[in-house]
């Protein structure tokens, strides 16, 4: 790309180059800043043992196996809610509803209301619907209803834009051969969809894993090893938000905490990028 | 093929089922938005009862054990640290993104785009535990008392910058190489074809990602809690402390009872009030595009 | 080929929807079934309330568990407030409560388990030793604004305060005698460790916060000091032989006669037992 643009000539040109590796030095340095502050402090206290043992003496000491734990219920019981809904609604709003009509801008423009609604919001509806209103109470169950609430949007959006990026000419040749829609859909549009729903994927769940507000008046705070759904189970954002504001001395594993949940993130990012880059193209090929 | 024989005959009714349980699906994810405001109202019906809405604007300060409810300060703070943040990453965004498309050496661009990507991700508890330990004392040594509307601009900024950087980044892509080459071969130089072709072409994109960074800078909360100092006032001047209408709900929610928790729930509506109106604007502004 | 596959995915999205059923209908059943175990000592306690109190109820919960491996104990944090009315709404089993009990709440059976101070807290390097209560007053209400009014260097005071609705802002306020509206903040926390990162990361801070964690940050070198309070030092020590003038019981409470697993847990909690688990989270057993 920039050897098809020509090198900075006149003052300004000089002037834009420098604002531009600035603004991107600016930002790497920030960011280094940021996270090797997680990591120098974080990293002498990340074990195998800090993975698996249960949190004592209010977090101070002891790992975070529980909280690992319930971390991945709750992202479960989001995903098991949320990517059926988003599949289906990213479905209906690509594939078989025009932009014009009425059901489909209705739709589409709920979920960009949606999709800005502050987290915050989502813990106070949380709390009030499924809480309160269904009876949950605190627990794994509500944290992640609230959860897919909340990644319903992303999910939906960039799934449906790995159905718009299908061509034409798929769904064309199909209905040529005489497929159904259904039949079109399953074996053609969704493989062919399926990196657009993977970003989505990495940033819904991007988004639950780092969530706080939402969780905190939803899936409660109790640092225990979850035997059911309904128990309450404390968030690893949430561990890390207790230790650093309400008990003293938790700053080590705070930072610590941190430095997992980044590590746990920068894993899912890969696979996924990796899943988009390696397995797809192999399934798309075989179907 | 050999299903098309068995398909021919249930081919409409399958896609009839197909269409209608999609369809079904769809309202459900339609719903949660009216779901949400519908339970806001109720929870906040008592205190609108009988305080009613407009003292939630007129009233002397924000003291719900006192039964006084103004929020306004509250909403300055919200919308201030909301522009300063959106004014400073946007540009900061979109340079970053240009870096990445035009300036950077590919051994260059490949990595910075992870390390965007990976920020994205972070837990704004993270960044409101870095805020608080080394920003805010930083901020302190230059004019006390530290927690202040610049430290959450600050960190807000940080915060949103992944957002725009990453939707510049996606709009930048789809420019068309047949633009940028054309523009190169009348001998533009490179910040000439930035300015005059590539931003007006991928101008929708950045749009867009103005306003999804606009409505996480409104939305975020615990990062804001951390850093803002959470005084109740209008401030005068980026070293006041501020406390915004998300820190307020965090920060109280959990103490709350009775009016007062209602009360929290009017601050979710008005929460929401802003969204909808910059989901709407979004709109008029991606329509007077299409038509202008 | 196509056919299987086609069921295949079918099936898939069958089970998954069953299962989001299942999930959905199960629940309340199961709420009721584990409220209403009736074995003494077997069951879910529901405890909620006061943050202060939440770490230390939760250890005591953990060490009553492992005697008796039937009961599972549920911390959820909150306010002293909440507390209250979960308690009263049927909610929680047991409610934590950091501060005296109001004459509104008589009709709740409280048990104390513990004794907390508050405390004043500067940074470290803040030249003054002690306030008089008048010039804490007057610092909080803003009619002081400067240090070198008080005995320190010139340089603007960082007010912190709590936020509406914590114990630990009703506790200060009633010493004091002060009305929240009447306090000039720069800063407003949540709990008690935000008020010490505050105070620790500003020179020119002044706040309050429970003196046990105080105490725990100050030995572990974050440099904050407390302020002695009409004349008596503060301390875990001055709040044990009831000296030290801010201080406050932590209670747990319930809406009836506690019976079976409560009793035995509001027996447990008030035992000697535990004396070190209070110790450990710098909170003060009460002396018997």
């Amino acid at each position: 790309m920039a050897e098809t643009l020509s090198r900075p000539q006149d003052h300004r040109e000089w002037f834009a180059f420098v604002l531009v590796w600035g603004a991107a030095a600016l930002v790497t340095a920030v960011f280094c800043w940021l996270l090797g502050d997680i990591i120098w402090h974080g990293l002498s206290h990340v074990s195998w043992t800090f993975l698996t043992t249960s949190p004592e003496n209010a977090g101070r000491r002891g790992g975070i196996g529980p909280i690992l734990v319930s971390t991945s219920l709750i992202l479960g019981v989001c995903l098991a809610v949320s990517l059926p809904i988003g599949i289906g609604t990213a479905v209906l709003l690509a594939e078989f509803t025009s932009d014009q009509s009425l059901f489909g801008r209705m739709t589409r423009r709920s979920l960009d209301v949606l999709a800005g609604v502050p987290s915050i919001v989502f813990g106070l509806f949380g709390n009030a619907f499924f809480c309160k209103a269904l009876g949950l109470g605190f627990s794994i169950l509500s944290g992640g209803l609230t959860l897919a609430c909340m990644v319903l949007p992303i999910l939906i959006r960039s799934t449906e834009e790995g159905f718009r990026a299908v061509p034409a000419s798929y769904r064309l040749s199909a209905a040529a051969l005489g497929l159904s829609r259904s039949t079109t859909l399953v074996h053609l549009l969704l493989p062919a969809a399926v990196p657009g729903l993977l970003v989505g994927l990495v940033l819904g769940i991007g988004r639950a894993i780092a969530e706080t507000a939402a969780l905190i008046f939803t899936s409660g705070y109790v640092d225990r090893m979850p035997q059911s759904l309904l128990d309450s189970g404390r968030a690893l954002s949430i561990h890390i938000f207790d230790l650093s504001m309400n008990v003293a001395g938790g700053d080590a594993n705070a930072y610590a905490s941190a430095l997992v949940l980044v590590v746990l993130l920068l894993a899912i990012n890969g696979a996924a990028s990796w899943l988009a880059t390696y397995g797809l193209h192999r399934k798309i090929m075989t179907v | 093929m050999t299903s098309l024989s068995s398909n021919t005959l249930s081919r409409w009714s399958t896609d009839e089922l197909l269409c209608w349980s999609l369809r079904g699906i769809a309202t459900i994810a339609g719903a949660i938005v009216m779901l949400i405001v519908v339970f806001l109202i109720v929870e906040a019906l008592p205190v609108l009862h009988h305080v009613g809405l407009l003292r939630f604007f007129t009233d002397p300060s924000w003291h719900p054990a006192e039964g006084l409810y103004n929020l306004t300060p509250m909403l300055w703070g919200t919308l201030f640290a909301m522009t300063g943040s959106v004014l400073i990453a946007t540009p900061l965004g979109v340079l970053s993104a240009v870096f990445c498309h035009y300036y950077a050496p590919p051994v260059l661009a490949r990595p910075y785009r992870r390390l965007i990507e990976l920020l994205a991700g972070i837990p704004s508890v993270v960044y409101g535990f870095w805020g608080l330990v080394v920003l805010v004392p930083l901020i302190a040594e230059v004019q006390p008392p530290g927690p202040s509307l610049l430290a959450g601009i600050l960190i807000l900024m940080i915060m949103i910058l992944p957002t725009i950087a990453l939707m510049a980044d996606a709009s930048l892509a789809t420019v068309p190489q047949q633009y940028i080459r054309g523009a190169a071969a009348l001998g533009l130089p490179r910040w000439a074809i930035i300015r005059g072709v590539v931003f007006p072409a991928a101008r929708s994109g950045l749009l867009t990602g103005v306003i999804l960074e606009t409505g996480r800078a409104i939305g975020e909360t615990m990062a804001i809690l951390m850093v803002c100092g959470n005084v109740v006032q209008t401030p005068s001047s980026v070293f006041d402390p501020i406390r915004t209408l998300t820190a307020n709900i965090a920060l109280e929610m959990a103490y709350a009872l009775g009016d007062h928790r209602a009360a929290l729930f009017v601050s979710g509506l008005v929460l929401m009030t802003i969204i909808v109106a910059l989901a709407v604007s979004a709109e008029w502004i991606s329509r007077g595009r299409m038509y202008g | 080929m196509h056919r299987s596959i086609d069921l295949f995915q079918q099936n898939i999205s069958g089970s998954l929807a069953a299962l989001c059923i299942v999930a959905l209908l199960g629940t309340p059943e199961s709420v009721t079934a584990q409220t209403t175990a009736t074995d003494p000592l077997s069951g879910k306690l529901v405890i909620t309330g006061a943050s202060t109190l939440a770490p230390l109820v939760a250890e005591i919960g953990k060490r009553f568990e492992s005697h008796h491996p039937k009961v599972r104990v549920d911390v959820q944090t909150g306010g002293s407030s909440r507390g209250v009315a979960d308690t009263r709404q049927g909610l929680a089993d047991i409610g934590m409560v950091s501060r005296v009990m109001k004459d509104e709440e008589k009709d709740l059976y409280a048990f104390p388990v513990a004794r907390d101070g508050v405390g004043i807290i500067l940074h470290k390097e803040n030249p003054v030793q002690a306030l008089t209560d008048e010039q804490v007053v007057a610092v909080y209400t803003g009619k002081i604004t400067d240090w070198k009014d008080v005995g320190g260097k010139h340089a603007p005071i960082t007010v912190v305060n709590k936020a509406e609705g914590r114990s630990t802002l009703e506790v200060f306020l009633h010493y004091f005698k002060l009305k929240n509206r009447d306090v000039k903040a720069q800063v407003i926390i949540g709990d008690n460790e935000q008020g010490i990162k505050t105070v620790a990361g500003n020179r020119h801070a002044i706040g309050y916060v429970s003196i046990g964690t105080a105490e725990y940050d100050e030995s572990q070198g974050v440099p904050i000091k407390l302020l002695s309070v009409g004349g008596v030092a503060a301390s875990t020590e001055t709040v044990r032989n009831d000296t030290f003038p801010i201080s406050r019981p932590l209670h747990i409470i319930t809406r009836t006669p506690p019976g079976g697993l409560i009793k035995a847990f509001i027996e447990y909690a008030q035992s000697k037992a535990v004396h070190d688990i209070i110790k450990q989270q710098y909170f003060v057993p009460l002396v018997d």
